[in-house]
């Protein structure tokens, strides 16, 4: 192997190309570092934080620092999956998410790197926002209590649909999405069930109508493999339809 | 205020539009003045903004909720925001607040029925030398007492429009104590652009390269270097931009420095510009300063009349440069330096992925040069008189002085330069700061100093300081201010990563839940770890440090949460069963022993 052209990650030679992430070469080369907000069909964004990975001492997003030529790349360390454990927990209690009354369950990104990571409980005290349902999508639904503000809608919409759909609002604790129509519901805007933006969500905020439970709890993406394993929801999309 | 009607909004905001330009750049200056004129953004405002524009409603709506200036409904006509920093705390605010919510019969955040006035808090409005303070309509008042906020509840009954208000409440002092090499005979310098124009671009740089100035805004950043990457890096326009959104809690010299020596800055800009090829630059003033905006428009077109910007600046064919003015509108992240460019650009204040940095990749996507008001003005001075003269200062990694802004328990609160290397005692026995228990250097992100430790040197290789310097004297307790930053924190995330948005929502309410004397041990440990994955994982430097204060606590004056844990308890639940019951006790009537639980 070329070492002027890989790094090591956990100790294994991963290949890269310049241009390169060290998400974008880790995935290539089939070693998985959890995350939530990275989708490779869109621009990292390095928000959710549950890819830091260590080097040289400090912890960065694998899905924003460039891969580099002899890097040393920590990822599946104690240390490093109690911190992503610690920011899944803070996720968890900062929205709704109550598992076994979602339709989600099993198939749920977050819930699958929260079990990948060892995370048994959310540990912090719940902040119960009170957010809303949108169901005046004919197609669609919008429940903001599962939203962990990763931005892969607004992203897939500006970016791939070229619609503008989302946006985020709001600031700190407040930061909220958004939807850009008159009323601000989702059955007013250009939002379609073809747009890819209505496939990219990793949790079940945005959820297509019907059919919810046609694949029974139980045998759902990642009751059959771990995330490790498969991969995303976005590139499950077809499978996972729950 | 009588909601205006569709019509005359709409033509306001055209006529705004004609002014200032069709830019989507220019949006959130255009709802500055709306919020100005409306005290709010009314919904057809945003419509117009968004045809003319070409932004989506949504993003629109996103700005006003970003920024804390901005609403989406009416606030009073008087919109009266108190100065919340721990300093306005310490000078008693919390009374004066509330003698002028009792005055006027309203409520904190609440606009009163008839519309006639709002009163919130804000954070830290830079007039912590002579505070308490306040904004009225985005205008600074200082200097508050019990007398002067009983006039001021009289003049808002009255209806009395600002102008006719006595215009002592609105003298903001320069109160500079102690001039260095860079504030003594500022004044005699030149404003003008001789020296550099004999230099030439090249030598100047040198003359910086020389100085090895560092950037004044905490960071360090070799000035000259950042100055030579973005003149090397390939763009077809580059921008100068002055950060002058001083938002770090006690820290106010850039308010001075603005005020007493824009010619200085502006100069600074100038051949920055000269040196890396930009034609525009920005001064991105904190909306807290807008009192200043008038007297720096007013410099800026003198300096065009003068020739020192425009086209062909001195006579040299082709050394085009003109500055325009952004203000802020309440945004603590936007002091970051791509947060500010994202504000520039007229979008929400959060911090661009690096890299890129801005020298290769920032305004409009084109290199940017992103200094501190303070580092302009150092290298307006080293051009005139040479990098060696500024060198003949300060310590191996810290050449020249620094300019603080010293606060809270002193005889003497204001401006002070020094060399850097000077040990924080030594400022102290300046300004009066006598038993200090406590400073708290760099502002709420930067470190609390227990007195074995003022004998540590203001430099980069010891205390790096944006030059906040708040002191805490002997009476004083700490819970108060950690409090105060806690909630500062938690209201200035941007809310962009996990960490830093639900972290410091989690360190508030562990505070608080210490400062009820709720917590148990297991609380102060969960305090530090919520503390240590910030500082680890967050985005940006506001997550990275917004902890440092919970930490510096717990190890140097751990007693301020000692003291107050609950006696006997390793656990105490967050959630608090007998205050839940409070809601049924209330439609009850009830509030004998038998509507409360037993203590445990």
């Amino acid at each position: 192997m070329n070492l002027a052209n890989s790094f090591r990650l956990d100790g294994r030679e991963i290949p890269f190309q310049p241009g390169q992430t060290l998400m974008d070469a880790a995935l290539a080369a089939g070693a998985y570092i959890p995350h939530l907000c990275h989708n490779p069909e869109l621009a990292p964004h390095g928000s959710c934080r549950v890819c830091v990975v260590r080097v040289g001492g400090r912890l960065v997003s694998a899905c924003t620092a460039p891969a580099a030529a002899g890097l040393e790349v920590a990822s599946d360390t104690p240390d490093i999956q109690a911190s992503r454990r610690a920011i899944l927990q803070m996720l968890f209690v900062e929205g709704n998410h109550i598992c076994p009354a979602c339709e989600k369950t099993g198939a749920c990104q977050l819930q699958a790197v929260a079990y990948y990571v060892g995370m048994l409980e959310p540990h912090f005290t719940h902040f119960f926002p009170r957010r809303d349902v949108d169901a005046s999508h004919p197609d669609y639904v919008i429940d903001f209590n599962r939203c962990i503000l990763c931005e892969l809608c607004v992203r897939a919409s500006r970016d791939l649909d070229g619609k503008h759909v989302f946006a985020i609002s709001g600031r700190g604790i407040d930061s909220r999405l958004v939807i850009e129509s008159p009323t601000g519901k989702l059955g007013d805007s250009a939002f379609a069930a073809t747009d890819r933006a209505a496939h990219v969500c990793p949790v079940g905020a945005i959820l297509p109508k019907r059919g919810a439970y046609s694949v029974p709890i139980g045998q759902r993406l990642y009751d059959r493999e771990p995330i490790s394993q498969v991969g995303d929801v976005a590139a499950n999309e077809g499978r996972a339809r729950s | 205020m009588p909601l205006s009607s569709h019509d005359t909004v709409k033509r306001m905001v055209t006529g705004l539009l004609t002014a200032r330009g069709h830019e989507p750049d220019l949006l959130l200056q255009h709802l500055i003045a709306i919020q100005l004129a409306y005290s709010y953004v009314p919904e057809i405002a945003v419509e117009v903004l968004s045809s003319v524009l070409g932004v989506t409603r949504s993003r629109i709506r996103a700005c006003v909720d970003f920024y804390a200036f901005l609403h989406a409904r009416p606030r009073g006509d008087y919109d009266v925001l108190f100065s919340d920093n721990i300093t306005d705390r310490m000078a008693g605010s919390e009374a004066l607040r509330q003698q002028l919510t009792k005055r006027l019969g309203v409520r904190l955040d609440q606009t009163r029925g008839d519309g006639r006035v709002t009163v919130s808090l804000t954070s830290c409005t830079g007039m912590c030398d002579q505070g308490p303070a306040m904004l009225v309509n985005g205008l600074a008042v200082t200097a508050l007492t019990p007398k002067r906020i009983e006039r001021i509840g009289e003049l808002v009954e009255a209806g009395v429009p600002l102008e006719h208000w006595p215009a002592k409440f609105f003298v903001v002092e320069d109160h500079i104590h102690r001039a260095g090499d860079l504030l003594s005979n500022a004044e005699k310098m030149s404003a003008g652009l001789q020296r550099f124009l004999d230099l030439g671009p090249q030598a100047a740089l040198g003359e910086l390269e020389a100085s090895v100035l560092r950037g004044r805004g905490g960071a360090g950043f070799t000035t000259a270097l950042k100055w030579r990457i973005c003149r090397d890096s390939p763009g077809d326009e580059r921008f100068v931009v002055c950060n002058a959104d001083e938002g770090e809690p006690g820290t106010f010299k850039d308010r001075v420095l603005l005020a007493r020596y824009p010619d200085l800055v502006f100069k600074g800009m100038t051949l920055c510009a000269g040196i890396i090829g930009a034609r525009k630059g920005y001064l991105y003033l904190r909306g807290e300063y807008r009192h200043m905006l008038p007297r720096l428009e007013w410099v800026l077109s003198r300096r065009r009349e003068q020739g020192l910007l425009g086209w062909d600046i001195c006579g040299q064919p082709g050394f085009d440069f003109d500055i325009e003015i952004h203000l802020g509108a309440g945004a603590y992240v936007c002091g970051e330096e791509s947060a500010l460019i994202e504000s520039l650009e007229g979008k929400r204040g959060v911090v661009r992925k690096r890299p890129p940095y801005p020298v290769v990749s920032g305004f409009q996507g084109r290199p940017t040069v992103v200094n501190n008001v303070e580092t302009f003005l150092a290298a307006a001075r080293i051009v005139e008189w040479g990098g060696h003269w500024f060198r003949g200062e300060g310590t191996q990694q810290s050449a020249g002085s620094k300019i603080l802004s010293v606060s809270g328990d002193v005889a003497r609160p204001g401006i002070y330069e020094y060399p850097f290397g000077t040990p924080v005692s030594r400022v102290l026995e300046d300004c009066g700061g006598t038993g200090a228990q406590a400073v708290q250097v760099s502002g709420a992100a930067g470190v609390t100093l227990a007195p074995s430790e003022f004998s540590r040197t203001l430099s980069f290789e010891d205390l790096p300081t944006s030059g906040s310097f708040m002191v805490l004297g002997p009476d004083r307790d700490l819970m108060d201010m950690t409090r105060n930053f806690a909630r500062f924190f938690a209201h200035e995330s941007c809310g962009f990563c996990t960490p830093c948005r639900v972290g410091n929502r989690l360190l508030e309410a562990l505070v608080e839940k210490v400062a009820a004397g709720k917590a148990s041990a297991y609380d102060l440990e969960e305090m530090r770890q919520i503390g240590n994955l910030m500082r680890q994982a967050s985005y940006c430097g506001l997550g990275t440090t917004a902890a440092n204060h919970v930490r510096d606590i717990l190890d140097k004056f751990p007693d301020t949460f000692q003291r107050r844990l609950r006696p006997g308890s390793d656990f105490t639940p967050a959630f608090d069963l007998d205050a839940a019951l409070a809601a049924a006790r209330a439609i009850t009537g009830r509030n004998d022993a038998g509507a409360h639980l037993e203590e445990a």
